[in-house]
């Protein structure tokens, strides 16, 4: 007996891709390889780079997929970019908002500074990096947590006072937006 | 000379920081309050003691210098990708287990 599922919300995802025989996926897999290789063997003769172009070879051919899911084109480029240009930004939002943190773990009277609350708001950002990128900048800055994210883009955030929630989503949203070329 | 305050003060800052996870840890109300200086503090905290790091063993100049400081910068980039994902798979966990979250006022858990 088979029992009725309940049934699915609709969701409009996007048709999955398989690989359209391109290249690039598994050229750009082996160059970053072949560079977390040289930089972890740190030996530059004929045997240690062949085992490196070797083994290199073999998991951009096994697992190309798994770090760019479609063909590379002036777009990822951009965002790879983008991504850059956007982490200095991030550092120096972690560490003013680490220094936050650590005057109230250190306060006498902590636990009247402190309020701690749930945010909810629903986020613009369309792709799953740039999605990703945004959950676990708001775990990075302190005073708050990505609680979940579901499909509809809805953000849970649990924030340690007021002042560190009420710039959600805001600058950081719009910051991420523009470095994965969403705006 | 130079050199050698930048590696002291990224690694006194970076111990300050952790000595302030510790003890947030230890003095915050409740679980998912304890979790934002235990994530986080200790991400900024290695963040500057591994920066220090690598500045100390940078000179003299060499290649094999350069590799083992983008070695330790490596570790900060997994310890940057793998810290929040925890800190959130954690958070996550209490919340579906239905862990009510501490209210202003409330006595310390």
């Amino acid at each position: 007996m088979k029992k009725n599922a309940p049934e699915q919300p609709k969701l409009d995802l996007p048709p999955i891709e398989e690989g359209k025989g391109s290249a690039s996926p598994y050229v750009a897999t082996f160059i970053i390889m072949l560079g977390v290789w040289c930089l972890l063997s740190g030996r530059f003769d004929a045997f240690h780079l062949g085992l490196g172009v070797l083994s290199s070879a073999l998991v951009s051919y096994f697992s190309a997929d798994l770090l760019f899911s479609g063909p590379l084109t002036g777009r990822t480029l951009r965002m790879a970019f983008g991504f850059l240009g956007y982490l200095p930004w991030l550092l120096y939002q972690i560490m003013l908002a680490a220094l936050h943190l650590l005057y109230l773990s250190f306060h006498p009277r902590m636990l009247e500074l402190i309020d701690p609350q749930v945010i909810r708001f629903r986020s613009r950002l369309k792709s799953d990096v740039a999605q990703v990128t945004f959950a676990n900048s708001i775990t990075l800055t302190p005073g708050t947590i990505t609680i979940y994210v579901n499909f509809h883009r809805d953000f849970s955030v649990h924030a340690i006072d007021r002042f560190s929630g009420e710039g959600l989503p805001g600058e950081m949203e719009r910051r991420i937006a523009r470095a994965f070329g969403e705006e | 000379m130079v050199i050698a305050v930048i590696v002291v003060v990224c690694l006194v800052a970076g111990l300050i920081f952790f000595a302030g996870g510790t003890l947030g840890l230890l003095r915050f109300p409740d679980f998912y309050t304890r979790l934002h200086p235990a994530g986080k503090l200790d991400t900024s905290g290695a963040l500057l003691v591994l920066l220090g790091l690598a500045v100390y063993q940078l000179f003299p100049l060499t290649l094999g210098s350069v590799l083992t400081g983008l070695k330790l910068m490596l570790i900060v980039v997994f310890i940057f990708l793998a810290s929040p994902t925890a800190t959130h798979a954690i958070v996550d966990a209490g919340f579906r287990a239905g862990l009510e979250s501490w209210k202003k006022g409330d006595p310390r858990r």
